[in-house]
């Protein structure tokens, strides 16, 4: 019983720290984001405020930019950089912030 | 390595803590450790606030000597008249609504062993971990007579915006019609590679107005324009047709201010406006710290955590770098080194390994009129197997043509990155 229960104890602090470096990796990815988007995707001018977005439209986008169906001057060029588990944690990550 | 700090540290501390506690930021005792950053450009500015944000319970420093930030990007637009220094020049205040202590002082020198970094004004600083993110300086040396003529404010680089930047626009305002603006470009790398052609634009979008008589005449060290060069001299033919002239291999190494000459290797070019931009490497504080690794110039780091090769502990952004593959010395770049740096330094002072995977982009953008611009962009990721960060296949590129579009998103971007870094 105890071995279970420290068991249990190791597991769950190995998946929080697991789940602490997923919600850095998409954080650091959406920081990127930042210097024309705003930090945290709020506050900019001229450009689109990501925060706050659905994460389903924010993948939409973010994939029609890559594919060239939405028209961009630059995001066609800088989506393509990003792979698919990418776009995900960066749209996560931008939908769970305020607006 | 993560300590408090405590009363011993704060007495040792000493005039830094004095003027730290006099600017109504004395340390809280919920402070798990103290980053110390020298220099609020793009890089520094950036790394100071993206730490408070992560990791509210790390104490930030930031050590700036100017009191009021001027920008380099969209400098250019001040010489061509669209934009004035005021437009350009940014406050410190917002960083402190973040907790970043800002400190106006120069650093003089950086004692890894002893962890400290010395101020001018302040006495000593204390550090669990140091940014340097000092910019470039100039090796006036290699240009003779530079030194001097530079002094007697006859030849100006304007490659750091501020007091020459004004300088250049003042001598271009009094150059008589019919005269020659020589630019003269060192070879790569240097700061922000479109940065002369953007320029040439600029001042020829003056001449165009108030000079039409006027030329811009680039004297390029390197064989070719080093960045957008397509849409640069589609814009020179189409827009100050007959006004610039380039000349490539031309390496500028003596001036002579006394007959408004530059020095090439095989001859000597007159002109009325002498803008001559030095090589550069490595800003002063980074050379005192020991933290030049390459064609003592450039600083070596690791880019999973811009953490210097050379010196533990000490974490290096910005143009000072030795770029990565392909990885320009831009703003936007310090930006994005800054946010890795500052992920890194709150995963290691809260005992976590830093991200394995960084990935940043950069998007450069340049002012070819009033209100045209054009760009350059790319994504870098760490790539395990060149130990560097390189770019992504298929990614970036540039823009199609000039365009008003991206005039517009050019200013919102430097809008933007302003309040990205201090606001």
């Amino acid at each position: 019983m105890r071995i279970a229960i420290v068991c249990a104890a190791a597991l769950g602090v190995a998946s929080m720290a697991a789940s602490a470096q997923d919600n850095d990796a998409g954080r650091d990815l959406a920081a990127s984001c930042a210097m024309c988007h705003g930090t945290n995707g709020r506050g900019a001018v001229g450009y689109e405020p990501l925060a706050g977005m659905t994460k389903q439209e924010l993948v939409r986008k973010f994939t029609e930019f890559r594919s060239g169906a939405k028209p961009a001057t630059v995001m066609h060029q800088i989506s393509k950089g990003y792979s698919d588990p990418q776009v995900q944690l960066i749209a996560e990550y931008f939908a769970a912030q305020k607006r | 390595m993560n300590r408090t700090f405590d009363r011993r540290d704060f007495l040792k501390l000493g005039g830094a803590a004095a003027a730290l506690a006099a600017a109504g930021c004395a340390t809280t005792p919920q402070t798990k450790a103290r980053v110390v950053v020298i220099g609020g450009g793009f890089g520094g500015a950036t790394a100071a606030k993206y730490i408070r944000l992560w990791d509210p319970a790390i104490e930030v420093v930031l050590v700036e000597r100017a009191n009021l930030f001027t920008s380099c990007p969209i400098s250019n637009l001040v010489l061509g008249g669209s934009k004035t220094m005021e437009d350009i020049r940014h406050s410190y205040d917002g960083l402190r609504k973040y907790g970043v202590q800002v400190v106006f002082d120069e650093a003089l020198a950086v004692d890894a062993a002893k962890r400290s970094v010395k101020l001018e004004r302040g006495g000593e600083l204390s550090y669990d971990r140091l940014i340097v993110a000092p910019g470039i300086d100039f090796m006036y040396d290699q240009i003779a007579g530079y030194d001097a003529a530079m002094k007697t404010g006859r030849v100006l680089h304007a490659w750091k915006a501020g007091a020459q930047t004004i300088g250049l626009k003042k001598q271009l305002t009094q150059m008589k019609d019919g005269g020659v603006y020589v630019l003269s470009v060192p070879l790569a790398p240097y700061r922000c590679p479109p940065g002369p052609y953007e320029r040439a634009c600029q001042v020829a979008s003056y001449f165009k107005k108030a000079k039409p008589r006027s030329k811009v005449l680039i004297l390029d060290a390197n064989p070719d324009v080093t960045s957008k060069g397509p849409l640069f001299k589609k814009a020179w033919a189409e827009l100050y047709k007959g006004m610039i002239e380039f000349r490539g291999n031309a390496k500028a190494i003596g001036v002579d201010p006394k007959t408004n000459t530059v020095k090439l290797e095989v001859e000597d070019v007159k002109g009325d406006v002498l803008n001559v931009v030095p090589p550069q490497r490595a800003g002063d504080i980074a050379v005192k710290a020991g933290l030049i690794t390459a064609n003592n110039r450039w600083c070596g780091v690791d880019w999973r955590t811009l953490e210097s090769t050379a010196v533990k502990g000490v974490h290096v952004l910005g143009d000072a770098t030795l770029s990565a593959p392909l990885m320009p010395k831009s703003g936007s770049m310090a930006n994005q080194h800054a946010k890795i740096c500052a992920s890194s330094v709150v995963a290691l002072l809260n005992g976590r390994s830093p991200n394995p995977q960084p990935k940043i982009a950069n998007t450069c953008y340049s002012y070819v009129s009033d209100d045209e611009a054009i760009h350059v962009a790319s994504v870098h990721t760490w790539n395990d197997k060149d130990k560097t960060l390189t770019t992504v296949p298929g990614s970036g590129g540039v823009s199609a043509a000039r365009n008003a579009l991206e005039g517009a998103y050019a200013w919102a971007w430097a809008t933007n990155i302003w309040q990205d870094m201090l606001g």
